[in-house]
């Protein structure tokens, strides 16, 4: 996994709630064998008029919005199905953090274990970033720093978010979670061993 | 000592080793996988030349994706086809056990498991699923997780997790008749909204869910995510050890009375504690039917679809004006009376033989109402033979409805089974998202009974005065 240290990056606004993982990968695009060649399909309803054309109206398509590493949008993102298909489009599409006032459990997993950092900030503070965002109409910076556990704006806005420890070592270093647990090995021949016999915790 | 929760003492038991970061490493006792969220776990294990830890604690089969007609000729869907031979390959070389299209145990994953004895009280179970919590309903502690999490999990047979909290969504008396259990579920979710339970593990307890049956457990629990829960726990009883007995992977003999004493120490301890409690009257709650495209956007059959302006925030009334242009509904519309064009009788939530043996008893004697295309696809084809030698199917096709093989379907519709834009379906599946059964579909979610109702009438009626008319 790439390390997630520090990003700066345009930001692009989503003001929607409950964004499901249905509509940010819809289930005909889930049969590829691969981890990636989602890109594509992120958002494809939304993105895509039922003709294949580019629907201007949705958010990620209007000008301002190109070339975004940052999404800004609303609480309970990531809810429904656990397909990690939709880390999967959202990263290859380009971002790298996501900032919205909750997330659902698998979803927020499912980031980390792939190095798209989700970014939780308060409520009053996603809907104060949205407002800055629409009013620079395009160029919107933001950095979001794992180190320091801040986002940015460098023109006044500055937020703290929680990461817990775990967590946040695993994305600095971009280690191998896999790796991590192979190291506990002993531990886990032994619970075996207890629960063969019949005496584990 | 300290009273414990249900949750805790399954908790506690799995426990290999407190990280020093915070989360621990929690013992997986069952790992069911299938084809859709597996592919790139398996590949991955190749790439760093890691194995399956124990396969012998490893159980795949297909539904996701799996056509529903004849099983007999070829799958026309040739990318499906891969994935169902990719899985039939990591299955083979990783030696794990594997229910394929062509056994007679094939089916949902989440039906599978509780019919052959797999899901036991008191285990950790998890899939790359997020309705793994169907499987709480025998007090067994069961996650849905993420394909780097499946690959995790068949690495190491343990998975990284942060200690949920929980909750207690307490059901006082008893539903009145045509009240199922979906009903329960959906007033639940309706009222906590669907992120009302993130970050937490709900077990649900009181009079009304004691009196449920096990498969109307699952409906319960299978829903929990739909909350924005962890899992969904129940605690084992008589109700719970009468359906495992004599299943074919649950114990037998003396390992049997053995576990049984060991599950009917699992309830929560007089005295434990939650970190939440909600409590709901289910003598009060009347049959359900989404008008949204969330499952949180609920009501009673008898109500309307509301206006934007009913709700308090601004984000919830751009969620609502959304939810009602793409469901093409008019605040103040009756939802009694709704035009229907499709009804799906499936899922991991309600096509249990239970659900079939309610919508067939609606459903005897009429005809799914002309403009009506109705479809009934068992959870399993262990249901869907119980159902025939009952007659059930009989039933169904006689009148009109189409009979399938089992799979998940229409639930989602990554096989050939979808709706039209802007065709209307009463579901009995979960999840009600924009596009979820086909892109510009419109679904309600609603219980078996309701949606058999619908197809008879073509349109959306109250269960309970329908029974009574006819
Ligand atoms: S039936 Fe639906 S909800 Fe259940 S496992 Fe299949 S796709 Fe998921």
């Amino acid at each position: 996994m790439e390390p997630f240290v520090r990003s700066v990056g345009k930001a692009a606004a989503l003001p929607r709630a409950n964004v499901d993982t249905d509509q940010i990968v819809p289930k005909q695009f889930l049969k590829r064998l691969e981890r990636t060649g989602f890109g594509p399909s992120l958002f494809h309803d939304w993105r895509y008029r039922p003709d294949g054309a580019p629907n201007p109206d949705f958010e990620l398509n209007r000008p301002e919005a190109h070339g975004a590493t940052v999404l800004v949008t609303g609480a309970n993102f990531g809810c429904g199905s656990s397909r990690e298909h939709a880390v999967w489009a959202l990263a290859e599409y380009g971002f790298r953090a996501i900032v919205a006032p909750s997330f659902a459990d698998i979803f927020f997993a499912n980031c980390c274990q792939n190095g798209l950092l989700p970014v939780r900030l308060l409520a009053r503070e996603v809907d104060e970033l949205l407002r800055r965002c629409r009013a620079a109409g395009g160029e919107y910076w933001l950095t979001v720093d794992l180190e320091q556990q801040r986002v940015e704006d460098g023109a006044g806005f500055s937020a703290p978010f929680p990461m817990d420890p775990y967590r946040r070592e695993m994305l600095l270093r971009g280690l191998d979670e896999i790796g991590r647990t192979l190291l506990e090995e002993p531990r886990i021949a032994e619970y075996e061993r207890h629960r063969a016999a019949g005496t584990a915790p | 000592m300290i009273p414990r929760t249900l949750f805790q003492k399954i908790w506690d038991a799995h426990v290999v080793h407190r990280l020093p970061e915070g989360p621990a490493l929690i013992y997986v006792d069952l790992h069911l996988v299938h084809e859709v969220t597996s592919p790139q776990a398996f590949e991955g294990l190749r790439l760093t030349g890691r194995r399956v830890r124990r396969p012998d604690l490893t159980i795949a089969t297909v539904d996701h994706n799996v056509p529903t007609g004849d099983r007999l000729t070829p799958i026309a869907d040739a990318v499906a086809a891969r994935q169902l031979e990719a899985l039939q390959r990591n299955a083979r070389e990783s030696g794990v056990e594997l229910f394929d299209l062509h056994s007679p145990h094939q089916g949902i994953v989440h039906v599978i498991g509780p019919e052959l004895g797999l899901t036991q009280p008191g285990m950790v179970i998890v899939c790359g699923d997020s309705h793994t919590s169907t499987h709480g309903a025998f007090g067994a502690l069961a996650f849905g997780i993420g394909t780097s999490e499946v690959e995790h999990v068949l690495a190491t047979q343990c998975l990284v997790a942060s200690e949920p909290r929980t909750l207690e969504a307490h059901f006082l008396g008893r539903p009145g008749t045509g009240v199922a259990a979906k009903d329960l579920i959906l007033a639940l979710i309706g009222q906590i909204g669907t992120a009302g339970a993130t970050g937490h593990v709900i077990e649900y307890t009181g009079e009304a869910i004691r009196a449920l049956s096990m498969e109307e457990r699952m409906t319960v629990c299978n829903m929990s995510i739909e909350a924005g829960a962890r899992a969904g726990l129940i605690a084992p009883d008589e109700t719970t050890f009468a359906y495992l007995a004599g299943r074919p992977r649950a114990p037998h003999g003396a390992a049997w009375t053995r576990a049984v004493e060991q599950w009917k120490r699992l309830p929560s301890d007089p005295g434990a504690e939650y970190d939440v409690g909600i409590a709901l009257d289910a003598a009060t709650v009347a049959p359900q039917v989404t008008w949204g495209t969330s499952p949180g956007m609920v009501k009673d059959i008898t109500g309307r679809v509301p206006r934007p302006s009913d709700f308090p925030t601004e984000a919830e009334q751009g969620a609502a004006a959304r939810a009602l242009e793409y469901m093409g509904l008019a605040p103040g519309t009756p939802l009694e009376g709704l035009p229907i064009d499709r009804v799906f009788l499936g899922s991991c939530t309600n096509a249990r033989i239970e659900d079939l043996r309610v919508a067939a008893r609606v459903v005897r004697g009429h005809r799914v109402a002309p403009h009506v295309r109705a479809l009934v696809v068992p959870g399993s084809q262990q249901v869907k033979a119980q159902a025939e030698r009952e007659g059930l199917d009989r039933i169904f096709r006689e009148a009109g409805f189409e009979w399938r093989n089992s799979g998940c379907s229409m639930c989602l519709g990554m096989n050939a089974d979808i709706l039209q834009p802007g065709e209307r379906c009463a579901s009995t599946s979960n999840r009600n998202f924009e596009g979820r059964q086909g892109r510009g579909g419109r679904t309600h979610l609603m219980s078996p009974a309701m949606a058999a109702a619908a197809a008879v009438e073509g349109r959306l009626v109250d269960v309970r005065e329908w029974e009574l008319a006819s």
